[in-house]
């Protein structure tokens, strides 16, 4: 076993696309909420195999385009205060804000790196000790506990150098306020699969219990998605609404309690400002009291801006999945990959991205 | 950005495991996953094992995909 080749068996996929088409009777609509999903399912044309009354919707996880403008000009800002040294995840530093882009600042001079890790943003830190070196830590529950890593054992080693401003988001809270918000009319929903290897299953449950929907979680493999979509449409057809894991190889019910434990010691949960949706109570992360040293947004005294966003751009509705990339007057044409004009063309797994890539010629 | 690879552990150094990927060496924070052993695989995130993947239930759900798609 690898764990990867055994999951994208072309013929075991067919075969399942058929077992498919026959089961599904009634008209569904699901969301997939992961940009990883988006990207998988994209890829591998995975909407256009399955039967024509099932229709899948891209939701808002990615977390480098639910980052919005006012919290990428915060790291532009910080980027531009002498001595310091701004690290981020890649795709980080070409997301447009009101102004600039990290990017645009690093060729004006600031000190911008990209890491891969955060282990390697310390040691960036233990290098440089005249320097402020500022983590901006984006992503889900699946990179908040090793952004919490680092900032325990920054502490440890007395580091006093590293700092991380946190724009950390949690999933539960968001699929519950686009559910609230009823614009969609879903039936069913591919819950996160990596999120889901840290928070564990029980997060999700609410979805089914309290909302009517169908939940399964999915692992990245294009057999994953089918699996994932094959148990949705069997809820589908027998009215069952409930949570399933399609994933457990990697998710645990009670989820990664280590992973948990290191988070919550870290980090607390916090009111967030998401991109097309606005503030979402509960639904993100600071860095608790005890670690304020190495808070950013205290540490520094960051000078608002005011927040311009490209007045073209929908991806604030791409985001909620109440319109498509194909909806954007921009899409393709103005934007796209080497011209991102917003953070869904920007990020690897942004649905305007995974779309340019692989939508081929029936996307505008 | 949620991207996570499998990689199966070599060996281990106290918070740290010497993992392979394709046949490519890379070194992992183990600080999540204090349970992993070698010969392990890891569910590896930005440099850190985020879950160690059950070898049982992956052949399990191998087999309900066969069974799914009536191979079985
Ligand atoms: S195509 Fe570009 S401009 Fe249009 S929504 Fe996507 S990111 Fe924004």
């Amino acid at each position: 076993m690898k764990y990867v080749e055994e999951y994208r068996d072309t013929e075991l996929g067919r075969n399942l696309i058929k077992r498919i088409a026959s089961v599904s009777k009634r008209p569904a609509r699901f969301m997939e909420f992961c940009g990883g999903h988006t990207v998988s399912i994209m890829k591998h044309g995975i909407r256009q195999l399955l039967p024509s009354n099932i229709e899948m919707l891209s939701g808002p996880g990615c977390p480098v385009c639910v980052t919005p403008v006012g919290d990428i000009d915060k790291a532009v800002f910080l980027a531009g205060k002498p001595g310091a040294i701004i690290s981020t995840f890649g795709d980080m530093i070409r997301v447009p804000g009101s102004v600039s882009t990290l990017q645009k600042a690093k060729g004006e001079g600031a000190d911008v790196r990209i890491v891969y890790s955060t282990q390697d943003a310390l040691e960036i830190a233990r290098q440089n000790p005249a320097k402020s070196v500022i983590f901006v830590g984006v992503g889900f529950e699946t990179t908040a506990p090793t952004v919490a890593a680092s900032v325990r054992q920054a502490f440890k080693e007395g580091l006093t150098n590293y700092y991380v401003l946190s724009l950390h988001k949690l999933t539960p809270p968001i699929i519950r306020a686009l559910l609230t918000a009823q614009e969609l009319d879903l039936d069913g929903i591919i819950c996160p699969g990596h999120v889901s290897a840290v928070t564990g299953a029980r997060p999700y449950e609410f979805i089914g219990n309290e909302y009517n929907i169908s939940a399964v979680i999915s692992g990245f493999e294009p057999l994953d998605i089918l699996l994932a979509v094959e148990m949705l449409i069997r809820q589908v057809e027998e009215g069952r609404h409930m949570l399933e894991n399609a994933y457990p190889r990697v998710v645990r019910y009670e989820g990664n309690r280590q992973a948990l434990d290191i988070m919550n010691e870290v980090f607390e949960v916090s009111p967030s400002n998401w991109r097309g949706i606005g503030v979402v109570d509960q639904s993100g992360l600071r860095l608790r009291d005890k670690y304020g040293a190495l808070d950013a947004e205290k540490a520094f005294d960051i000078e608002r801006v005011d927040v311009r966003e490209n007045p073209g751009c929908i991806c604030g509705e791409i985001l909620r999945g109440v319109k498509s990339p194909s909806d954007c007057r921009l899409f393709k044409n103005v934007c796209n990959p080497g011209n991102p004009v917003g953070p869904c063309m920007v990020s690897a797994e942004g649905s305007c991205s995974a779309h340019y890539l692989y939508g081929g010629e029936n996307e505008r | 950005m949620c991207l996570a690879i499998p990689a199966l552990v070599k060996s281990i150094d106290g918070d740290t495991a010497e993992v392979e990927i394709g046949g490519v060496l890379r070194r992992a924070g183990i600080v999540l996953t204090p349970e992993v052993k070698e010969g392990d695989y890891i569910l590896l995130h930005t440099g850190y094992a985020i879950s160690v993947i059950d070898k049982d239930d992956a052949i399990e759900t191998l087999e309900v995909l066969n069974e799914i798609a009536g191979i079985k």
